[in-house]
């Protein structure tokens, strides 16, 4: 296999966070192999998004490393303490738990903020607006466009963003993120309101989306059947510690993760 | 009916109450010097009963708004909106919206030559509010940061020319593009204390500023001659001798150039990558960091490109009215651009535009109620924060015409 050969795209060893006396996360291993769909489950609380937070650059980890390395890039990079938009720079992009988009503002305008760290067009372009800066424009209206119709949102591309349905919002946070040109892209709680319908579609979509901008993933997820049809491996987490870590077959008969979701009969 | 009686029992009250609070001060005449004390029942009852008549009216509104399947076409709100429809229609035309810009352009320029120096004056004065405004749209309505100390750039602006001139003889041609830096540096400074602030904190911190600014050229009185200002300010040289009429239209011609060179940068910057990410920090901070955008630069641009538009129209101020105190740059004067801001439609150039030329020259040309004059503004923006707050002319979102898009090119970029 020349896929581990390679670095992993994302490689966090021993990551911890305090909160004060809390400590969120608890020396945490996890890893990204290129091309991979990693899932990351644990009951509520159980440091989840804490552990999103810290990868993409809005906590800065108290201890531990987090490395991440685009495919074909020589030497990982160090992301502790970096600042999140140099994190999206550097080929991470996220989407939010609670959806986050720019709601006053256009759907195709969305998709063009992702293309703002791939584009350079500053005042002075701005306020002369030559040949150059209409060309990159036009170039994001252009590929901001075709995400869109990628995602099935196309017919919407006038409307303003608050105005979609639930489930086109979550897809467009997808495309906003894919603008940004990821080569590891972080989704929280992608299905989290949608109906099983929706749900079958969203994993259709990750896994076409994998292939075509060949992408690896790591998703937040509640919804078992999704997680378990979609994932390549499995990291479980409790009480911020990871309690077990394979392949979807070894993790639904783990006894460790049954006892953290359904509780342990204590009677020995 | 029931809802009826109901809406006139409380008009009754709500009259009741009102001519209860002001009957005091303004039905008790009190004569000191006869030592008699006269009450005019007359004026009381007067003012109840119009009392009566806006609370009906008031009521009926909104109670038409809550019940009625056409909620928001009342009268007044559906003429607005449909000024603002065709507004945009005409501004969306391109032949229509280039001859409206050479109408405006025409009036413009032809204004000394037609009506008084009076005239030319207060309508250079409104141009300098346009300015003004456009500049703090840039900050409040595109990038979302509250500033309330605006009038501090703007005396940044006015005080680089008085000053510069009087200690080291610059010309109003180097001061202008050194007021407008001055006053972004300004911003900037401003801006690296105030980078985590939002909301609240930041319009404290920079209404804060804008008083230490004021205190500041009020107090260091060797520097800036204290409140006795700075006097005898040249205006700009030109190729002759100017007569005082001549050269109040000179100024009155750089005044409404400046005007036209900030729309037109001010609309580009909004229609720009940068302007994408201002708007993208006014929506959702977070997200804006996490799709790439450097919060950092952004919010610094925020605050530089808006108070350099002050900082000019400082230099303008001082070169046309010769004088400069600190009188002139107070806190009122800063509520003021942003009622402008907030009046015209957040983020809206065109909007902007019409509210500073709108809340400028209607005092000057209705000084017949200029003792009612603060009365009928805060009445004004009542009325227009709850009948239309999204401005006179909201903000309307750019065309674009993606190369895939079939409907692109034609239409216009509304939804």
């Amino acid at each position: 296999m020349n896929r581990n050969a390679a670095h992993p795209v994302l490689r966090v060893s021993s990551l911890s966070r305090n909160f004060g006396g809390l400590r969120a996360l608890n020396d945490v291993d996890l890893d990204i192999r290129a091309g991979e769909i990693v899932a990351l489950i644990g009951p509520n609380g159980a440091g989840k998004t804490t552990f999103f937070n810290c990868v993409t650059g809005i906590y800065v980890p108290t201890e531990g490393d987090v490395f991440a390395c685009r495919p074909g890039m020589e030497t990982p990079v160090r992301l502790n303490g970096m600042k999140p938009f140099r994190i999206t720079e550097l080929g991470l992009a996220r989407t939010f738990q609670n959806i986050r988009l720019f709601p006053s503002m256009t759907v195709l305008e969305n998709v063009m903020i992702g293309r703002h760290c791939r584009t350079k067009a500053g005042i002075l372009g701005a306020i002369l607006r030559d040949g150059r800066t209409r060309a990159e424009e036009q170039d994001s209206v252009d590929r901001a466009y075709d995400l869109l119709r990628e995602l099935n949102l196309a017919e919407h591309w006038k409307e303003e963003a608050r105005n979609l349905p639930y489930g086109a919002q979550r897809r467009l946070e997808i495309a906003r993120a894919l603008a940004t040109e990821p080569f590891l892209l972080l989704l929280d709680e992608p299905a989290a309101g949608m109906n099983p319908q929706e749900t079958l579609e969203l994993k259709e979509l990750v896994l076409e989306l994998r292939e075509k901008f060949r992408l690896s993933v790591l998703l937040i997820e509640h919804d078992m059947g999704m997680v378990m049809s979609l994932s390549d491996r499995i990291f479980v987490m409790e009480y911020g510690s990871r309690i077990a870590a394979g392949t979807p077959e070894e993790i639904r008969h783990n006894p460790e993760v049954i006892r953290a979701y359904l509780g342990e009969s204590d009677n020995a | 009916m029931n809802v009826t009686m109901r809406i006139l029992l409380r008009s009754l009250m709500v009259s009741a109450w009102f001519v209860l609070l002001t009957f005091p001060v303004l039905c008790v005449k009190v004569a000191a010097r006869q030592h008699t004390v006269t009450v005019l029942w007359e004026r009381a009852v007067g003012m109840f009963a119009v009392m009566i008549g806006c609370s009906l009216l008031w009521m009926w509104y909104f109670h038409r708004k809550e019940h009625g399947a056409e909620s928001g076409s009342s009268a007044v709100s559906s003429a607005l909106a449909g000024f603002s429809e065709k507004w945009h229609g005409l501004t969306s035309n391109r032949v229509f919206s280039s001859s409206g810009m050479g109408v405006l352009l025409a009036v413009g320029v032809l204004l000394p030559l037609v009506g008084s120096m009076y005239q030319t004056t207060i309508f250079a004065n409104a141009f300098l509010y346009v300015m003004l405004a456009l500049g703090l749209n840039i900050a409040v309505g595109i990038a979302g940061q509250l500033v309330l100390g605006y009038a501090a750039f703007y005396a940044i602006g006015a005080y680089a020319y008085g000053l510069l001139n009087q200690y080291f003889g610059l010309g109003f041609w180097v001061c202008l593009p050194l007021g407008g830096l001055l006053a972004a540096l300004a911003g900037l400074l401003l801006g690296f204390p105030v980078l985590r602030l939002q909301g609240d904190y930041l319009a404290i911190v920079t209404l804060g500023f804008g008083e230490i600014v004021r205190l500041l050229l009020n107090n260091l009185r060797d520097i800036t001659g204290g409140s006795q200002g700075v006097a005898s300010i040249p205006r700009p040289a030109f190729f002759m001798e100017l007569s005082a009429e001549q050269s109040m239209n000179y100024m009155y011609y750089l005044t409404f150039a400046a005007m036209l060179v900030t729309i037109v940068v001010v609309a580009r910057l909004k229609n720009s990558r940068v302007g994408l990410a201002l708007q993208a920090l006014r929506d959702d901070e977070i997200a804006s960091e996490a799709m790439g955008i450097d919060l950092r630069t952004v919010k610094l641009q925020a605050f530089a490109l808006g108070s350099c538009w002050a900082g000019f129209a400082g230099v303008l101020l001082a070169a046309r009215i010769n004088f400069i105190s600190p009188a002139s740059f107070t806190f009122m004067d800063s509520a003021m651009v942003l009622s402008m801001v907030v009046l015209g439609g957040m983020g809206s150039i065109s909007g902007v535009v019409v509210a500073a030329l709108v809340l400028t020259l209607a005092p000057e040309y209705l000084r017949a109620f200029s003792e009612y004059r603060m009365l009928l503004f805060g009445a004004l923006m009542v009325l227009m924060m709850i009948f239309r707050p999204q401005g006179l002319i909201p903000s309307r979102k750019r065309a674009y015409s993606p190369a895939g898009a079939a409907s692109g090119s034609a239409e216009g970029g509304r939804a």
